[in-house]
């Protein structure tokens, strides 16, 4: 594509070329900024806030605005009431002021402090108001014909309010409390393990099956491609979908199917908590070992959803390794498996270096699934999940967003670490 | 006849398959007609051990289609003998149909699993290589079974129990037998509860639109960009090729949370537009990278051909680019269509009201302990059901495209 040596100077030609190029990639620019890039460093900044979910509404100046008593007949004298209420439980609004228009038919008699009248329209100036402050505002008016008459109420028209709060997502108060509580809790070492387990076992068990499948739609035959299409039903279907299916699949209460199936059968006992139970304690040779139940369901259903992928990369890669070597290699006398290790294998070590990579990223990465089978419940809690759980469970965000820039630095580094041994991308 | 090692193996595939088709024909008989059945699983085990080993001498007298026919009529006689006519391990007088029915089949597949997976051995020890052979004709037989089992168990049981009602549900969670008896409405009683009661219409609607309108913006994006980077020569051009790719590895999850806090500010959060600022930038990547690699296929000559006749590169992109790569367009479109439709997190935290619930924040909404299940699994069903059917009908641009470039989970 580009030569090898770049040009002294460039032509206008190329100028116009490169400058459609811009114009062409701008759009693209602006939104992948916008929502990625842009995102990824304001979680940085978020991470070291102390915001809560709470903080996300700012404080504002609410009112409540009421005529009374309710007037029945031209001439009475009755006032409209402004109820002020600073909405934050915390935050100081500072420049509350008040703007409304009131209907025609009422005169407005002696503007209240702070207050002044300029026809029909009252503006007020509160100055500050403390967090939780609440006070009425009474304007004496007189009713006239007019207005018992048009049906215009003061209502219909709403006051504007305006004030000055500090918000605290783009104030420069800073902390670093996300990341010690992040960091200080037995929990965080926990939950970054069985973020390890759940990438690696996923990774290669979807690897596994979709390479076992591979070998079983290798050759033709009838119904090869009803069963190309079955075999993608998992990663096609929404992940909504399946993983209720599962939850409904593997319930430990009355109507779970498959612990129906294995009582009916004989297999066990009592319903096994396929997604609810932490560890199931067996021994073997006298060591007392815990079998991690709901997190080999998780990683299992990983697994499952996600072998079609790997499977439909490896089938592509085998259909297009020429017979030869194959037919060289029964000449030589080399028996199927032989074969399989010795020519199939390699052959396939490119991309399935390639599929473990990207599966083992988006395998960390992955939110949706552990979410929805467990919650992050029983021992399935993964960094993913916990960013979700501090963030908005806790209504805690910038604990959350602490645990986002573990996650991005975790990502970071196997990135970086993967690239540098890796070979050229042939994917 | 005589006798070696695979005379061993045949008793040992013999035994497996008879355990495994008394289990699957058992379930599925459990499944199918609502009896409690009890599988006489070691009874089948030894069964097909013995039948495993009588084959080599049926194959010794018969050929092909015959000597599977005769195994399976050994397997039928045998299977009633040995459970004392309770193939099922429950008396034959309850629902007899089903169980003649369902031996008949057990019997039927265990011959042809004995006939296809030991045809063509004696039962006399052969050489490494024809017993590797055999082996993989084994392991290829129970994959075949297994993964099929694997992969269509949850969507049946999805399927199944949408068409249940919650008492017999409860009562019997194995029985999927559908009562036809009963008419239509009240089979489909929850889905019809669904779009009249639970809004599942504007869901439809809404995730329609969304998917829809997110495939038209990505690729206004995504064409220009990809053109740019397959075809126009600019500084940043390999960088930007090669990076691509990079920006499809942040996590969705670390961007919520500033998406969240800008958007609730913004006043996007609880809408549609907020979804069609977020879907498109996180597919616009992908489809870039999938558009680029095909347009870098395309013959440069044609659009030089284009070029020199007098049309602009707009015009060469419009009239020839774009008609020779529309496998590729139909690919990435659907693709993209996949993922939007599919999506879950952002829906999930950005929607709170119902009128805006895509399928998928609609289906979350379901599962709580006041909706009955089988309403949860007929929203899932109604969720899945379009992706599948748009899949199945364009199997083969949805592969190609997601061989082509994707990478995502």
């Amino acid at each position: 594509m580009s030569a090898a040596k770049p040009p002294t100077h460039r032509g206008s030609l190329e100028r116009r070329e490169a400058r459609l190029a811009y114009i062409m990639l701008i759009p693209t620019f602006l939104i992948v900024f916008s929502i990625v890039l842009g995102p990824l460093l304001a979680n940085f900044w978020i991470s070291a806030k102390p915001v809560q979910l709470g903080d996300l509404r700012p404080a504002q100046v609410m009112v409540n605005e009421s005529i009374r008593p309710r007037p029945q007949a031209a001439g009475e004298d009755v006032s409209v009431r402004y109820r002020i209420r600073n909405s934050s439980q915390t935050e100081v609004i500072t420049d509350a002021t008040l703007t409304d228009t009131l209907p025609e038919g009422l005169t407005i008699g002696a503007a209240p402090d702070g207050c002044t009248v300029t026809g029909q329209t009252i503006f007020c100036d509160f100055g500050t108001l403390e967090p939780r402050q609440r006070f009425d505002v009474m304007l004496p008016v007189t009713v006239g014909q007019a207005y018992i008459d048009n049906g215009i109420r003061p209502r219909d028209d709403k006051a504007i309010t305006t004030g000055k709060s500090q918000n605290v997502l783009t104030s420069l108060e800073f902390t670093a409390e996300n990341f010690r509580k992040v960091f200080d809790g037995a929990e965080f070492w926990t939950v970054l393990r069985v973020s390890m387990y759940y990438t690696i076992f996923g990774t290669v068990g979807a690897l596994v099956l979709g390479l076992f499948a591979a070998q079983l739609l290798n050759t033709a035959f009838k119904g090869r491609n009803l069963l190309r299409g079955l075999f993608l039903f998992p990663y096609v279907a929404p992940v909504i979908a399946v993983a209720f299916a599962w939850v409904l699949l593997l319930d430990a209460g009355p109507g779970g199917t498959l612990n129906a199936m294995l009582i009916q059968m004989g297999a066990t006992e009592g319903p096994i908590n396929f997604l609810g139970q932490r560890a199931i304690p067996f021994s073997i040779l006298g060591l007392q070992l815990e079998f991690p139940m709901a997190l080999t369901t998780v990683i299992v259903f990983e697994a499952w959803r996600y072998f079609p992928l790997s499977f439909l990369f490896i089938l592509a890669r085998m259909q297009s390794v020429g017979g030869e070597m194959y037919e060289a290699a029964e000449i030589d006398g080399a028996t199927p498996f032989q074969q399989f290790w010795s020519i199939s294998l390699p052959q396939l070590m490119g991309i399935l270096a390639v599929l473990f990579l990207l599966r083992f990223i988006w395998t960390f990465n992955k939110f949706d699934d552990i979410f929805l089978l467990t919650g992050g419940a029983a021992g399935t809690r993964t960094l993913t999940v916990d960013v979700y759980e501090q963030a908005f469970a806790l209504s805690n965000l910038g604990a959350g967003a602490a645990v986002a820039v573990v996650v991005f630095g975790v990502l970071l580094t196997f990135a970086l670490i993967f690239f540098k041994f890796s070979p050229q991308d042939d994917g | 006849m005589r006798f070696g090692l695979v005379t061993g193996f045949g008793i040992v595939v013999g035994a497996l398959w008879g355990a495994i088709w008394m289990i699957v024909i058992g379930v599925l008989l459990m499944l199918v007609s609502g009896l409690v059945v009890q599988p006489p699983v070691s009874f089948a085990l030894g069964l097909g051990a013995v039948l495993g080993g009588v084959q080599f001498w049926v194959k010794s007298r018969w050929q092909g289609q015959i000597a599977s026919a005769i195994l399976a009529g050994m397997a039928f006689v045998g299977v009633m003998v040995i459970t004392l006519a309770q193939p099922f391990g429950i008396a034959l007088t309850d629902g007899a149909l089903y169980q003649i029915v369902a031996a008949l089949i057990f019997a039927l597949a265990l011959g042809a699993s004995l006939h296809l997976g030991l045809d063509g051995y004696t039962g006399e020890t052969v050489s490494r290589y024809r017993f590797e052979l055999l082996v993989i004709r084994l392991l290829k037989g129970l994959g075949f079974v297994i993964f099929t089992i694997l992969v269509a168990l949850p969507f049946y049981v999805m399927v199944m129990t949408s068409l249940k009602s919650q008492q017999s549900l409860l009562s019997n969670p194995l029985d999927f037998s559908i009562d036809l008896s009963q008419g239509g409405a009240a089979l489909f009683r929850s889905y019809i509860e669904l779009f009249t009661q639970y809004h599942f219409g504007t869901f439809l609607m809404n995730t329609a639109i969304v998917s829809v309108i997110t495939v038209f913006i990505t690729l206004a994006f995504a064409i220009p960009g990809a053109y740019a980077v397959a075809r126009l020569r600019f500084r940043g051009q390999a960088f930007l090729s090669r990076s691509i790719l990079l920006i499809y590895m942040v996590p969705a999850i670390v961007l919520v949370i500033p998406l969240y806090a800008v958007f609730s500010q913004a006043g996007l959060r609880n809408s549609l537009t907020g979804l069609l600022v977020v879907y498109p930038a996180t597919t616009i990547p992908v489809a870039l990278y999938m558009l680029q690699g095909y347009f870098r296929g395309l013959p440069s000559e044609l659009e030089e051909a284009g070029l020199m006749d007098g049309l602009s590169r707009v015009g060469v992109i419009l009239k020839i680019t774009l008609p020779l790569s529309l496998p590729a367009l139909a690919s990435v479109a659907l693709y993209v269509f996949m993922i939007a439709w599919n999506e879950f997190l952002f829906a999930f935290m950005f929607l709170d009201d119902l009128d805006m619930f895509t399928l998928s924040r609609g289906v979350v909404s379901l599962n709580s302990s006041e909706v009955p299940r089988q309403h949860l699994m007929a929203g899932a069903v109604i969720a899945t059901v379009p992706v599948l059917v748009l899949f199945l009908w364009f199997e083969r641009f949805l592969v190609s495209g997601l061989t082509a470039g994707s990478v995502k989970g």
